[in-house]
Parts: C-alpha cells; sequence; structure tokens
C-alpha cells in the first residue's frame, strides 16, 4: 500500500505544480492580487506532497519491499541499512525524485523568504518555478515511475545497489549537486521573470545574488565530494577525469561564477544588466543540460544512468521549451535593456567583463569537448571518437591561468576607475620576487624544476599574499559579502597550489609484491605483510596489510581491499590511505599475479588534500555571504528602474 | 525601440545543439552491443552436459534445427527475472532451448534447476568460460538465435521478459523457421 500512497501523491504534486504555474501567472494577467498571493501555500503544499512522496520511497527501502521494481533493482536484503536509505537515489528514478523535491523546497524558499519582492514579482517567480516543478513530476510519471510494481512475480531479493555507490561520499554527494543544480532555478526563475515586466532594476540583480550564491556554494561542494570520491573510490589515484557527467556538473559552475561577478556590477553600477540575464538563463540551462547527458543515454560515461531513448527524448522536448522558450523571450524583450553606466578598462567593472569573457569561453571549450565525440559521430555516421584530458589540459588550463591574473588584481580594483599604481606598480616586485623563492624551495624539496608548476604556483601564492594584505590592511572587513569573496578567493588560490603540486610532484608505481617485499618510494618504505580473507556485510574480500615507515619511523598500516560483492559478483578495488596536509599516501590492491604474489599501485601524493580543502573553503565562501545584512533589508521598492519599460 | 538582432545569437547557438542533440538519437541504441558473430557458424565446443557428467556436448548436438542458446549462472539475478519466460518458451513453442552455464558452480547450478525447474533440453557446462569468450559474452543472461545450420542469426543481451520475446526474438525464429520450410 505505502508505495501506492506515495505515486498517488506524486500525482497530486503534479496536480499542484500545474496550478502553481497557472494561478499566480492568472492573478498578474488578471490584477487579481487573491489569485496571485495563492503561489505561497500551493507551494507549501507541493513541498509537503513530494516530502511525503519521498518518505514513500525511503520505507520501501528501509522494508526491503521487493515488489517495487526500483527498490528491487537497486538494493538487497544484505545492504546495510543506511546503504538502504541512500540507494534512493542511487539510479535515475529515485535520484530524480530527490532532484524534483529539491525544486520544491526552492520553490517553497522563494515563497518564504520574499518579503523583499513585490506581489506581482513573487506571483511571477513562484509560475515560472511551478511550471519546472511541473515538468519535472510529469517526467517522473511518464517515463521514470520509481514506484512501479513487479507483481505478481517479483523476485526473493534484490539486485543490489552498485558497490561503486555503497560508499559515504554517494551518500552526500548526489544530493549536494541537486542543490545545485536545481538552485540555480531560482535566478532563472527571477531573470525570467522580470523580462516579462520588462523592468530590469537593481533590486532584481540584489535580489538574485543570495540565491546564486546559495547555489553556487551547494554545486561547489557537490563538485568538491564527486572528486574526492573519485579519487578514494575509482581505484585510480585520480581526482578529476573530464569526464561528460563531471563537465555536466563542472559547466553550470563556471558560468554561475560568471554569474555571480556579472550580478555584482549590475547590482553596484547598473552594468551588463542584459548579458546577466543571459547568464542566469545559460546557468540552469547548462544544469539542465547536464541531466540531459546523464539521463538520456547520448553520451555514455562511467556514471551514466541507465539507457532509455524515451527519457531522453523527453528531456530534450522539455530542454527546447524551457531554453528555447526563455532565449527567444530574451531575444525579444532584452532589446529595452539600456546599460547607461560608464567605465575605464582598469576599473572593477572591466575586470568583472575580464572574469565573464575567460569563464564563458573556458564554458565553452568544456561544452565542445564534451559534446564533439556527439557531434563526430553524427557527421563521420557512426564512427566513434573520444576527447580525453589532453584537449581539456591543453585548451583549459591556459584560459584559468589568465583568470588567476585577473583574480590577483581584482579585489583591490575601484568602480569606474582604478589609479595604475594599485593595479601594476605595487605588484612588480613581488611576481619577481616570488618565482624566486619557490625555485629555491623547490630545488631544497623536490626532485626537479618545472617552469609551468612554478609560474602557476607563483600565480596561487600572489593571489594568498594580497588577499592576507588587504585583510591585514583593512583592519576589520565591512561586510559577510566581502568576507565571503575573500574566503572564496582563497579557497581557489589553495586548490590551484593543490592541483599544480600534486599533478607535478606526485609519484607512483605499480609493483608486483610478494608477502615481505618491500618498495621504496619518495622517502617511504612499503613492506607487503600479506593478503587475509574478509567478510563484510555483504561482500567478500582480500585485504592486503602494508606497514609504510620512512627514515625506520612508523607511519601507517594501510589495509587496501578486493571485494567482491555476493549479489552481482562485482569486483571493487577499495584503496587504503593515510591522508595528511602535506601528502597522501595510497595503496590499491590488484590482481593475484601468482601463488602469493599481487599486483599493487603504491602513490605518494603531495598536496593532494588541498584540492578538496580550497573547494570547501570557497563554498563556505558563497555561504558566509548568505549573512550579509544588506539581503534582509530590501524594501519593496528598492532601487530606482534603471529602464523603462519594454515592449 | 529597435530589434537588436544580436539578441538571437543565443538562441541559434541553442538552435544548432539541439539539431545535434536529436541527431544523436538517430544513432545505434548503445545497448545493442555489436556480435562479430551474427552471421557466424556457433563457435566449436566440446563440453561436459550438466546433468549428465562425462557426457561431452559438441555443436552437432544443437544444429538441425532453429533453435535457442541461453547463457546463464546461478549467481545472475536477471537470469531468475527472465526464468519464467523461458519456462514458458520450453514448455508452449517447439523451438528447442539450450542453456550454457557460465561460470558456476555444478552442485549449486544443479539445485537451482531443481528449485525453479529446468526450460532447457540440457545445459553446458562451461565453468572456465572458454565458451563465453568465444562467444564474446557481455553479462548474463545473454540468448543467442542460431538458425538450422547452426548459424548465429541474433543475439539478445539482458533478461527476456514477454514483450522481448513476443517483439524481437519471436519473429527472428518464425522468419528464420520460414526460410528452412521454404
Amino acid at each position: 500500500m505505502i508505495p501506492e500512497f506515495g505515486h498517488f501523491s506524486l500525482i497530486l504534486a503534479l496536480g499542484l505544480s500545474v496550478a502553481l504555474a497557472i494561478l499566480p501567472a492568472l492573478g498578474v494577467y488578471r490584477r487579481d492580487a487573491l489569485l496571485m498571493q495563492t503561489g505561497s501555500s500551493i507551494a507549501t503544499g507541493l513541498f509537503v506532497l513530494l516530502a511525503f512522496s519521498f518518505g514513500c520511497l525511503v520505507y520501501s527501502f528501509t522494508q526491503d519491499d521487493f515488489s517495487v521494481a526500483y527498490v528491487a533493482n537497486n538494493s538487497n536484503s544484505a545492504l546495510p541499512m543506511h546503504y538502504k536509505v541512500s540507494a534512493v537515489w542511487g539510479a535515475h528514478e529515485g535520484s530524480f525524485l530527490l532532484w524534483t523535491l529539491i525544486a520544491s523546497g526552492w520553490t517553497l524558499a522563494v515563497a518564504i523568504f520574499s518579503r523583499g519582492l513585490t506581489f506581482d514579482m513573487k506571483a511571477r517567480v513562484l509560475s515560472v518555478l511551478g511550471l519546472l516543478c511541473a515538468g519535472f513530476a510529469s517526467f517522473l510519471l511518464f517515463t521514470s515511475n520509481p514506484f512501479d510494481r513487479n507483481l505478481p512475480f517479483y523476485p526473493a531479493d534484490g539486485a543490489d545497489l552498485n558497490p561503486l555507490l555503497q560508499d559515504f561520499g554517494l551518500i552526500v554527494h548526489p544530493p549536494m549537486l541537486y542543490m545545485g543544480y536545481v538552485g540555480f532555478a531560482v535566478p532563472f526563475a527571477l531573470a525570467i521573470a522580470t523580462l516579462t515586466t520588462g523592468r530590469l532594476d537593481a533590486a532584481w540583480a540584489r535580489w538574485s545574488r543570495p540565491w546564486t550564491n546559495a547555489a553556487w556554494a551547494f554545486l561547489t561542494i557537490g563538485i568538491t565530494l564527486g572528486s574526492w570520491w573519485a579519487y578514494y573510490e575509482l581505484g585510480w589515484g585520480g581526482w578529476w577525469f573530464w569526464d561528460a557527467v563531471e563537465n555536466a556538473s563542472f559547466m553550470p559552475w563556471l558560468v554561475g561564477t560568471a554569474l555571480i561577478h556579472s550580478l555584482a556590477a549590475s547590482e553596484k553600477r547598473g552594468v551588463f544588466k542584459s548579458w546577466t540575464v543571459l547568464l542566469a538563463i545559460s546557468t540552469f540551462s547548462l544544469s539542465l543540460l547536464g541531466a540531459f547527458l546523464v539521463r538520456s543515454g547520448v553520451l555514455t560515461s562511467v556514471h551514466a544512468f541507465a539507457v532509455d531513448p524515451t527519457r531522453g527524448v523527453f528531456i530534450l522536448v522539455f530542454l527546447i521549451l524551457v531554453i528555447g522558450g526563455s532565449l527567444a523571450l530574451y531575444a525579444w524583450k532584452a532589446s529595452g535593456i539600456r546599460s547607461d553606466a560608464q567605465f575605464e578598462w582598469t576599473s572593477r567593472e572591466a575586470m568583472v567583463l575580464i572574469n565573464n569573457l575567460l569563464l564563458v569561453v573556458a564554458t565553452a571549450s568544456v561544452l565542445l569537448g564534451t559534446l564533439y565525440p556527439l557531434l563526430y559521430e553524427v557527421m563521420t555516421d557512426g564512427k566513434k571518437i573520444s576527447v580525453g584530458p589532453p584537449y581539456f589540459n591543453r585548451v583549459f588550463v591556459p584560459i584559468v591561468c589568465l583568470l588567476f591574473v585577473a583574480m590577483a588584481v581584482s579585489p583591490f580594483s575601484r568602480w569606474r576607475r582604478t589609479s595604475g599604481d594599485i593595479l601594476i606598480r605595487q605588484h612588480w616586485p613581488f611576481l619577481l620576487a616570488t618565482p624566486i623563492v619557490i625555485s629555491l624551495v623547490t630545488y631544497v624539496v623536490a626532485t626537479g624544476i618545472n617552469f609551468i608548476t612554478i609560474g602557476v604556483e607563483t600565480l596561487a601564492v600572489w593571489i594568498l599574499v594580497l588577499l592576507a594584505r588587504h585583510w591585514w590592511q583593512a583592519g576589520s572587513i565591512s561586510s559577510a559579502s566581502q568576507l565571503g569573496m575573500m574566503l572564496a578567493h582563497t579557497g581557489i588560490a589553495v586548490a590551484i597550489l593543490g592541483v599544480v603540486v600534486t599533478t607535478t610532484y606526485s609519484e607512483g608505481r605499480d609493483v608486483r609484491m610478494n608477502p615481505g617485499d618491500s618498495i621504496d618510494l619518495a622517502g617511504y618504505e612499503f613492506i607487503f605483510e600479506g593478503v587475509q580473507k574478509v567478510r563484510g556485510p555483504n561482500y567478500l574480500a582480500d585485504q592486503a596489510t602494508f606497514n609504510v615507515t620512512r627514515d625506520g619511523e612508523f607511519v601507517a598500516n594501510l589495509r587496501p581491499e578486493k571485494r567482491v560483492y555476493s549479489v552481482g559478483q562485482n569486483v571493487m578495488t577499495e584503496a587504503d590511505m593515510d591522508p595528511g596536509l602535506l601528502r597522501d599516501v595510497y595503496v590499491a590492491l590488484g590482481e593475484n599475479v601468482g601463488e602469493n604474489a599481487w599486483a599493487v599501485r603504491i602513490h605518494v601524493k603531495p598536496f593532494v588534500r588541498w584540492i578538496w580543502l580550497g573547494g570547501l573553503l570557497v563554498a563556505v565562501g558563497g555561504l558566509v555571504t548568505l549573512l550579509d545584512k544588506r539581503y534582509r533589508r530590501i524594501r519593496e521598492v528598492a532601487g530606482r528602474p534603471l529602464v523603462g519599460t519594454a515592449a | 525601440m529597435t530589434f537588436n538582432k544580436s539578441l538571437l545569437i543565443p538562441l541559434g547557438v541553442f538552435a544548432l545543439m539541439v539539431v545535434f542533440l536529436a541527431l544523436g538519437f538517430g544513432l545505434k541504441d548503445p545497448r545493442l552491443l555489436p556480435s562479430v558473430l551474427i552471421d557466424k557458424p556457433f563457435p566449436k565446443f566440446e563440453l561436459e552436459d550438466l546433468r549428465q557428467p562425462g557426457r561431452l556436448r559438441t555443436i552437432a548436438d544443437i544444429s538441425g534445427e532453429v533453435s535457442l542458446v541461453n547463457v546463464w549462472a546461478t549467481w545472475c539475478f536477471n537470469c531468475l527475472i527472465e526464468h519464467p519466460e523461458l519456462l514458458r518458451i520450453s514448455r508452449e513453442t517447439d523451438v528447442p532451448l539450450y542453456g550454457v552455464n557460465y561460470n558456476d558452480d555444478n552442485a549449486k547450478a544443479l539445485s537451482w534447476l531443481a528449485r525453479h525447474e529446468n526450460p532447457y533440453e540440457f545445459s553446458i557446462v562451461d565453468d572456465k568460460g572458454t565458451l563465453a569468450i568465444d562467444l564474446g559474452v557481455y553479462g548474463a543472461p545473454e540468448t543467442f538465435v542460431l538458425d538450422a545450420n547452426g548459424v548465429i542469426r541474433f543475439r539478445h543481451v539482458g533478461p527476456v521478459t514477454p514483450e522481448v520475446w513476443r517483439q524481437t526474438l519471436l519473429p527472428v525464429v518464425e522468419h528464420l523457421q520460414g526460410m528452412s520450410d521454404g
């Protein structure tokens, strides 16, 4: 019965989201205040129904109800309880239910925290969000119903959750990622609502900022977790693979970053307004495109969900309606937007422009690399090609290096114009000194000197030192926004250092080892003590023991495993590592290659933690900006209208 | 108000992308794994019969009429899902169904058949997976349709559900039967 309640509740939710799409908008059309205000209560009802529906699915998982097809395909009675719950979003149907629930959550948040908006704007925004929720809910009901039953013949036990997903990282990674993806629906809805009114004022930008920052912070956390998970779970020791699905989350992040900066310029100086609206539309569009790529089977990838062309066609039509519709609206309405403020090329506005251009070019290069295999297949009638890290590294890295230069100087620029002294003259002694210092340090500590590495390290240290100096000179930070900005920039610099150092100075070896063998790598000695069988809740494993020492002193006992999950007979490599701020020691167990001999992969990765530490700092920075008092003081008529009525 | 044509650029870029994404669907379904063996004779083998240990089965035992060869295992969850349909096929049609018990344990396989009933004329023991390798088996269950000369004519990856049987396999079988009759 419970799954039917969930299903029924989902149907009701579809009805309510259609009502949310229509009623407030009708209120705007008829100038009926009562209709306009129905939005809040409908949004509440929508969230409650979806939460109930989601709860029913969680319940079916915890009760091992294998008559529900989705449960039977993704769970097993031997699965530990916390994985039974996270298995709810372990595959397509359930994860999309979570996506829809989160969409309704953001809608409810808009309904609650919208005191600053006029009734008219609030009604328009809620209608746009209702329309999106209706699209998501019908996608669930018509192509991906998680409550479908296997009756009358249902299996005695389930097919088990993919062992790759039986992991802490995968419990938290998708919800965070979806909070980010779907969160960008709010600035999108605001942009659409504003376009329909034709009044693009500073209040619009100010109102969009906290929502954009929040969604962006969640997306940052999601991407960081995904990278961390790939590092320790996939067993290759890499932290970013330029996989199509990773790129799908990275593109909205890049454009979202551009949007954050552009919104600041729009709010403070009234420039780039039309461009900012386009960025708001693009950010959410790229989120939807990401969903399409992952769920339609157009691109195949290690993370891709089950391939289903019907779903792909549904999402493609949805994309055409939402993205095509909003871009058409943009083309029609944005002509009336004028940016009248003037600025010089040394100004902060110019810095934002450079930031935006570079981020958009970076996104375009990632998008091209991601879609190129598809283009190629279509153009050559079925030949396949894959675009790998060499392309992305060659194209993406130079662009972001330029971006980092702008990032170092821009926090000290001023709106309108900046004196050349601040931008150029103060920096050159530092820019000369840093590479020399870093070269010396590298020469002492590490083995070789790589000029590109030193160049990028210089940039990162430069960013950090300038931020520290700014902090020091200002004495106190004037606002939460500024604090958040500095934290986020610090995080980026920390992540750059992590990326560069770990890429250049990591050492790794693949070796064959017998029990008792030892091997030296980067000053560490690894002694292979042997392999024993261990039994987990739903798997059997060969567990190796390595004793790691440095200069004769004990460092860690590492126990990497090779697991065989009993239900699907899937083999999983479970690497083990000794994490540290300055280096990770990493061991993965390969195949049994002889009597007692095993293939073993050993890595020593300096600074690799800095990548994720930096990512978390960036996210914290984004969240800190939400505490800014200005966002809570917006009055209904805040800001002068910068644009007359268009059309 | 003048209409600014450059504002149409984003829409144009998006439209172009949609065309390519839509064309992407026209490509072959990635689930249809190519089998290099289509229209090639079934690979030669000499393997023990599951129920009659010591009796070797060869290609001669499965050719002569249009037949189905199903790769299965007790560890394979989807094999259990397709099992009722295989039983029905063996009961209600005259198409012989042969099993290849893949990477399995004989005792387990026998008790599995005893528990769930045996739809196969006989099953071949492929405990080393040699035949499966020759067949290019991607994952159990897989079902091959052979014509009367023992040539592989069709390959289905994944469970044989009633829809798969009705819409995909049965038409192939009937087509091949028609050819050998005429």
